[in-house]
């Protein structure tokens, strides 16, 4: 008895449409946010992240409209991230209904705008994503290194003593996405996990690999993750949330079914 | 037709609140307000909150709303939720001890270095996430939920009631604190019914039917 392990999935929302084609069978618009919420809600997700991928900040205004929607029908916690630049943009998602705002790229060009959000805020409502990559060779100490613009640019700064100095700065939970396993369905980088969840006391977030049921139990595991985020097994209804929940809880996993 | 008054003093949005509660209690007059006198005269006050202690009680005096709150914690069917809970006892140790509004006996303390006690991991802080509630005896707002049930949690200090018979639920994260506490026509929860899915919404329904 105590606290789940938590399973998130994850939308990326265009313009206020859901893209990486969801493929439900009984879902009449595979891009209404509403509606795929709905669905993970039903299925017994214990939270829902969107990340709005909308390139022109003009059309930012409705992903405000999409939280407001959601929120307004799914009872669960809601975290939005992308473009969360300015304490006015947490402000707004947090009045749409979002729980929490992840913030990334804003963070690294201003560490500080974490600490006022967190300080205006709460802590608890300030997610910091941390995009790593491995930059060690072969034998060498393990090192990861924040990238941004999806892994192109690397920006020096070592991933574990960033997660600390966020944490330090008052953000409440940590979602960590390694570049080199996002999208390659070969699990989460385990290592990383670790070392990033074993230098914190706030709950880390794995993303970035899965493949398979197994993945998400060994992040929960053996990289001793909080919570896992994942999109594409979900989405592609390769697996349902429950039958992710089911194969966790066989693995001796703590979840809520 | 019931009126529920949300008490909104300025700290974190309360529109999942009124969501959940109009969901559940379409034919309810639900409000968010600072109106003294909207909350005087509403049939039943949730009070919410979120953030830091120091800065719910300096918001609660700015808008002049203490005696308000305390006026309707002790005369008609009150849910608080979250930070409610904390603001109601009589001293958090958040902000360096901060006195509160003293409506129950009790403290709120933090979590701090936590370790299971069986595998001696450390817990992380806050606890976030689903937790189950242990319920401490029959009550009107535990109705239709299940023993053991899970709700959506976040919150690094927890509540610490100085009278045992107050504790109407309970939950383990390294060990046992207060979850929920009851009185009279009071009835507090530390986790957010809003966010909790079904059983959320059952204890949101309960709340809206309340009748003590």
């Amino acid at each position: 008895m105590g606290l789940a392990k938590r399973i998130i999935p994850c939308l990326d929302v265009d313009r206020g449409r859901v893209v990486k084609g969801v493929r439900f069978v009984e879902i009449r618009d595979a891009g209404d946010p509403v509606e795929i919420a709905r669905r993970y809600d039903q299925e017994g997700a214990d939270e829902i992240t969107f990340l709005d991928i909308t390139a022109s900040s003009d059309d930012r205004e409705t992903m405000v409209h999409v939280v407001e929607q959601v929120a307004s029908e799914v009872f669960i916690p809601l975290t939005v991230g992308g473009g969360i630049r300015s304490l006015d943009d947490v402000r707004r998602m947090l009045n749409a209904g979002a729980d929490k705002v992840s913030i990334n790229t804003a963070a690294i060009a201003r560490p500080e705008f974490v600490r006022d959000a967190a300080e205006r805020f709460g802590n608890q409502c300030i997610v910091v994503a941390i995009d790593a990559k491995a930059v060690h060779a072969g034998q060498e100490t393990p090192r990861w290194e924040i990238f941004t613009h999806g892994g192109r640019r690397p920006t020096g700064i070592d991933a574990v003593e960033w997660a600390r100095r966020m944490a330090d700065y008052g953000a409440g939970e940590i979602l960590l996405t390694s570049m080199d396993r996002d999208g390659t369905k070969r699990g989460f980088d385990l290592e990383l996990t670790r070392a990033i969840s074993e230098a914190v006391s706030i709950p880390v977030i794995a993303s970035g690999g899965v493949g398979t049921l197994d993945h998400l139990a060994d992040g929960i595991l053996l990289g001793k993750a909080d919570a896992v985020l994942a999109a594409s097994i979900f989405h592609f209804a390769e697996y349902t949330i429950e039958q992710a929940k089911r194969h966790l809880q066989a693995r001796g996993i703590e979840v809520r079914l | 037709m019931t009126s529920i008054a949300i008490i909104d003093y300025g700290m974190g949005n309360l529109r999942s609140v009124a969501k959940a509660l109009e969901h559940v209690a379409p034919t309810a007059r639900v409000c968010i307000t600072q109106d003294r006198h909207d909350i005087l005269h509403a049939d039943r006050v949730v009070f919410p909150g979120q953030g830091s202690i120091r800065d719910c009680m300096r918001e609660l005096a700015r808008w002049d709303l203490i005696d308000v709150v305390r006026a309707a914690a002790c005369s008609k069917p009150f849910l608080g939720l979250c930070l409610g809970p904390q603001a109601l006892l009589d001293f958090s140790e958040e902000n360096g001890g901060t006195p509160c509004l003293g409506v129950l006996p009790g403290r709120v303390v933090w979590f701090g270095e936590l370790h299971d006690p069986d595998s001696a991991e450390r817990l992380k802080v806050p606890h976030m996430g689903w937790n189950q509630v242990h319920q401490l005896g029959a009550h009107p707002l535990w109705s239709g939920i299940a023993q053991d049930s899970r709700f959506y949690f976040v919150h690094s200090y927890y509540l610490q009631p100085a009278d045992p018979a107050l504790a109407a639920g309970q939950t383990r994260y390294g060990f046992s604190f207060t979850s929920a506490i009851a009185r009279d026509n009071l009835f507090a929860v530390q986790f957010h019914p809003e966010k909790s899915a079904a059983a959320g919404l059952r204890l949101l329904a309960n709340f809206a039917g309340w009748n003590p």
